[in-house]
């Protein structure tokens, strides 16, 4: 498509608002997209990237403002406008039919069609055509959902190539993939752009801001910050652009100060609910007061069993569980609950009621201590007062309050409000299994600084993560998980990254097993 | 003033209340159209009679008959509201039971078997214990508790199913209808209860109002349900307290679920039962605590509507199921769920019942065409959703209100999609089941 003359943009949105009732979710927002460019559009949870995806989408009409295409004025009233104009979307959550095709999902609702019927044998090539141009390999009459989300990302990438896009929109795409699979996206979207085809990028990860992109646009609390060269531009500076505030990278903390042993877990094993083995084998450790001991390991080598067989969430098969000198290994969850706090690794799962508002949920676990109810009958005033309170000591952002219902929060907000819950019950030990995911920098940076301020004050603190920079910098000791089992005792300030890496992988072990420390 | 009616228009609540109106204004408009279609076809209505039908649709409980110049009609007919009140009673509770056990993510398509076992619970203890053993008044409460029990027990059955088995408890509740279809009319033919009045109407249990005088049954001598002047008020209908009590259970009902700790576990549970586990509440006793209230709920209105001593219970049921039972469904329906607006949909169902009878008393029509304007209802009361949306403005403007100070996360939008999904699904199926129960009738 030829630019205009004068108009080096491919699509420019121009001063947009979008307000809704009592907020203005976009204000004043200028992007503008080179042809040819990979632009990344960088802000927290919460700060109008989506709207303004969705305003250029067609989802949303904007009170304020024009979008042009190659310098002219167009209007997009609904998403088959953005299509018309070459514009498509990657969701983060996909937008497939699971149990049709991959090609079906490919045409679908851009059937090639004669006289009613589907010419399937020419979409086909047509397919066929652009996944091997793109080396976009995918098998087409696989059902979706039995392929992996790496390979259903790519079904929306050739969605939108089929419908002869140029304009890509990816939205937070590499939050679902693998570190492989995200090194091929990047790959893949460096491609296209050296296509001439321009990419709009929505991410809060800096470090792939900084590998793909060549413009970065910063937004925060709906408002336009600026719009950097990322090669004139770095990660310390893009984090304090998009939270406002310097932000601290790297966690502060001081050397722990352990004391007396508060969990201990010996030759614990939890049954897998996939295969016959144990997920957990003959796992011992101890975790003390005063300091954060971190589970690494690569996703599905018996993390989340093990926490499940410590807060009994699923029944361990061997094994003690020692917690504050009461033996719980067959316990109730209720029971485990009096001196653990548990801050869950699935929030939507586990961790909220999202239906329920955010008072309900604060109280999810006390709503029966005499605090919150007489008679059976639940305190109101008591819960509201106390929701209120968490809200404002760990500034829990939501549209209404107390009264927000949990699903319409954002992430970052549902994983603060779990945070206070938890931090607040004031327990002995806290489990707190992949705590940042998902989350911006401010969002990990505030999470980090409670962990480490609750260690502080005498907690024993029991972490799980996949982030390796999250192992190393939060950790005062390292267990690594490999296939069920600890093989290794680290500690972070004597290790490397790769000897981690080594241990993750199972080429290394050392015999830590045998009994707790 | 205005700005007043603004903020309630507002709330929502208010437009709950308006999609819920909104659906039953035009089903009644559609079955008043069917009204006149059928009268338009059928000679003995032609075009006066079907006008006449089309009123009698909207106002018929306000109908008196007709004057001497052979009009209708109209003004307070306290025999219509009595009985529409009467009707309403157990139709009130089989609507709070599903309601319920809906709200606590259980769809309760067992309330026409646990209404039978709270029948049978109750007319056998109302029946068994000899004239004149202990006051009436205590075999009345007897009677009451043990149908609720019975219908509780019944209910607990796929509630246990689902919560250590994780068989639908949809399934579950079918086939415990049928058998308690069956077992009731076992328990009947084995009892001697059936002909102790009149030996010949074998099919007919006598009503818990006969009682033993010198030596014979006599009707009014039994055990009833006062009627605490309630007939003074409705000269000439069915009416009796147990209106009341089950206003008195609805507003309980709405305590127990938005007031009380356990309220709160039920709905945890129902809301998301992983989550409810994680926090430490029993998730498999609140399943099937949850069916068991529903049960009893159901079983509650049984044992009301019998204890009134107004009509004979034809006890071979084994290939019927009450309707009372499925008219629950859409009761529920129309109320969304709200306990409290349980007792007007209740007496609105109620209300076409009395409709169908005054256009069979009136009219050549005959009463099932009310059955086609609750059947367009409960259509509709799917669609009160999307009446909902509809009054809320764009569906989208309001998504992205709530989500205007947090842009939602990729997880919760997705969640959300899904959540509208289910909650439209939901309805659905329960049409189609209300429609199936329906047909076996």
């Amino acid at each position: 498509m030829a630019c205009m003359e004068g108009s080096p943009y491919v699509i420019e949105m121009l001063n947009i608002t979008k307000e809704f009732p009592g907020i203005r979710a976009n204000d004043d927002i200028t992007l503008q997209l080179k042809k040819g460019e990979i632009h990344a559009l960088l802000g927290e949870n919460g700060a109008g990237k989506s709207t303004l995806m969705s305003v250029l989408f067609g989802l949303y009409q904007p009170e304020k403002g024009e979008i042009r295409k190659n310098g002219e004025v167009v209007k997009i009233n609904n998403p088959n406008d953005a299509t018309a104009l070459g514009i498509g979307m990657v969701h983060q959550h996909f937008k497939l039919v699971d149990v049709f095709t991959v090609m079906d999902n490919i045409v679908l609702g851009a059937e090639t069609t004669k006289m009613g019927f589907l010419q399937k044998k020419a979409a086909r090539k047509k397919v066929e055509e652009i996944s091997k141009k793109y080396g976009l390999s995918v098998d087409l009459d696989a059902k979706i959902e039995n392929i992996t989300v790496g390979m259903q990302q790519r079904v929306e990438i050739l969605k939108m190539l089929y419908r002869d896009n140029d304009i890509l929109i990816f939205d937070e795409p590499t939050a679902v993939l693998t570190p492989q699979e995200i090194d091929e996206l990047m790959a893949t979207m460096k491609g296209f752009a050296a296509e001439g085809k321009s990419i709009l990028f929505i991410t809060h990860k800096l470090n792939e801001i900084m590998a793909v992109s060549d413009r970065v646009t910063v937004l925060r609390k709906g408002k336009y910050v600026g719009t950097v060269e990322t090669k004139n531009t770095n990660k310390q500076e893009l984090s304090n652009m998009m939270v406002g505030r310097p932000v601290q990278l790297e966690v502060s903390k001081t050397p722990a100060n352990p004391g007396e042993t508060i969990l201990s877990v010996e030759g614990l094993c939890v049954p897998s609910t996939l295969h016959k083995r144990n997920a957990v084998n003959n796992v011992s450790f101890s975790v003390r007061s005063g300091e954060i001991v971190c589970i690494a390991g690569i996703d599905g080598n018996g993390q989340t069993e093990l926490v499940y067989g410590l807060t009994g969430l699923e029944k361990s098969n061997g094994g003690k569980v020692t917690l504050c000198g009461k033996d719980i290994s067959k316990a109730s969850i209720k029971t485990r609950g009096a001196n653990m706090s548990h801050i869950p690794e699935d929030r939507h799962k586990h961790g909220l009621v999202l239906d329920f508002t955010l008072e309900q949920n604060m109280v999810l676990q006390r709503y029966n201590e005499p605090q919150f109810q007489k008679m059976g009958f639940i305190k109101n005033e008591a819960v509201r007062e106390y929701s209120d309170a968490l809200i404002q000591q760990y500034d829990v952002r939501s549209g209404q309050g107390s009264i927000t219902v949990a699903r319409s929060m954002s992430g970052g907000n549902q994983q603060k409000a779990i945070i206070a819950r938890e931090v607040d019950r004031d327990k002995s030990l806290i489990v707190a299994v992949q705590p940042t995911r998902g989350l911006d920098v401010g969002a990990i940076e505030y999470i980090h600084g409670q962990l480490v301020a609750e260690r502080d004050r005498g907690k024993a603190i029991l972490l799980v993560s996949l982030e390796l920079e999250e192992v190393m910098s939060l950790s005062d000791r390292i267990l690594v998980m490999y296939e069920g089992e600890i093989v290794g005792e680290l500690d972070p300030k004597q290790t490397t990254v790769s000897e981690l890496g080594l241990y993750m992988a199972g080429a290394k072990r050392e015999n830590v097993g045998g009994e707790a420390k | 003033m205005k700005e007043k009616l603004v903020n309630l228009y507002n709330k929502d609540g208010t437009k709950k209340i308006l999609a819920s109106l909104m659906s039953i204004i035009i089903g009644l408009l559609v079955g008043g159209i069917a009204v006149v279609i059928v009268g338009l076809f059928n000679e003995r209505i032609s075009l006066a009679g079907a006008w006449e039908g089309f009123r009698l649709i909207f106002a018929g409980i306000l109908s008196t008959g007709r004057d001497s110049a052979g009009a209708l009609s109209w003004g307070f007919n306290s025999a219509n509201v009595g009985n529409m009140l009467f009707r309403a009673t157990p139709l009130i509770l089989t609507g709070l039971s599903v309601a319920v056990a809906f709200k606590t993510g259980l769809f309760n398509i067992g309330a026409p078997g646990q209404y039978l076992m709270g029948t049978a619970a109750t007319l056998f203890v109302a029946l068994s214990i000899p004239d004149g053993a202990i006051p009436d008044a205590l075999v009345w409460v007897l009677a009451f508790i043990s149908g609720c029990l019975a219908g509780a027990l019944w209910g607990a059955i796929p509630g246990i199913v689902k919560a250590f088995l994780n068989i639908n408890e949809v399934l579950a509740c079918i086939m415990t209808n049928w058998i308690a279809a069956n077992l009731v009319t076992w328990l009947f033919d084995k009892s001697n209860l059936k002909n102790i009045v009149e030996g010949t109407k074998t099919a007919y249990i006598y009503k818990t109002t006969y009682g033993l005088v010198d030596g014979a049954y006599v009707d009014g001598f039994g055990v009833a349900t006062p009627k605490l002047g309630l007939d003074k008020i409705f000269v000439g209908s069915q009416i009796n307290a147990g209106i009341l009590v089950a206003i008195v259970i609805a507003i309980a009902m709405y305590i127990l679920m938005n007031k009380t700790t356990l309220g709160y576990e039920l709905k945890a549970c129902g809301a998301n039962r992983h989550s409810a586990r994680y926090a430490g509440i029993k998730d498999k006793r609140n399943i099937v605590l949850s069916m068991a209230i529903a049960g009893a709920l159901a079983a509650a209105g049984a044992s009301l509507y019998w204890l009134s001593g107004n009509t004979e219970f034809f006890w071979t049921t084994y290939q019927s199921l009450p309707d009372e039972g499925f008219n629950g469904i859409p009761v529920a329906l129309l109320a969304l769920n709200n306990p409290i607006a349980v007792v007007f949909s209740g007496i609105f169902m109620a209300m076409l019942d009395i409709v169908g009878l005054q256009l069979t008393k009136l009219t050549a029509y005959n009463e099932y065409i009310t059955d086609v304007i609750i059947a367009v209802i409960v259509y509709l009361s799917a669609f009160s959703l999307v009446i909902r949306m509809w009054l809320s403005g764009r569906k989208k403007d309001k998504v992205g209100a709530v989500n205007a100070n947090a842009e939602p996360s990729p997880d919760a939008e997705n969640e959300n999609s899904g959540e509208e999904v289910s909650s439209e699904e939901t309805p659905t199926v329960s049409e189609e089941e209300a429609e199936k129960g329906g047909d076996e009738i």
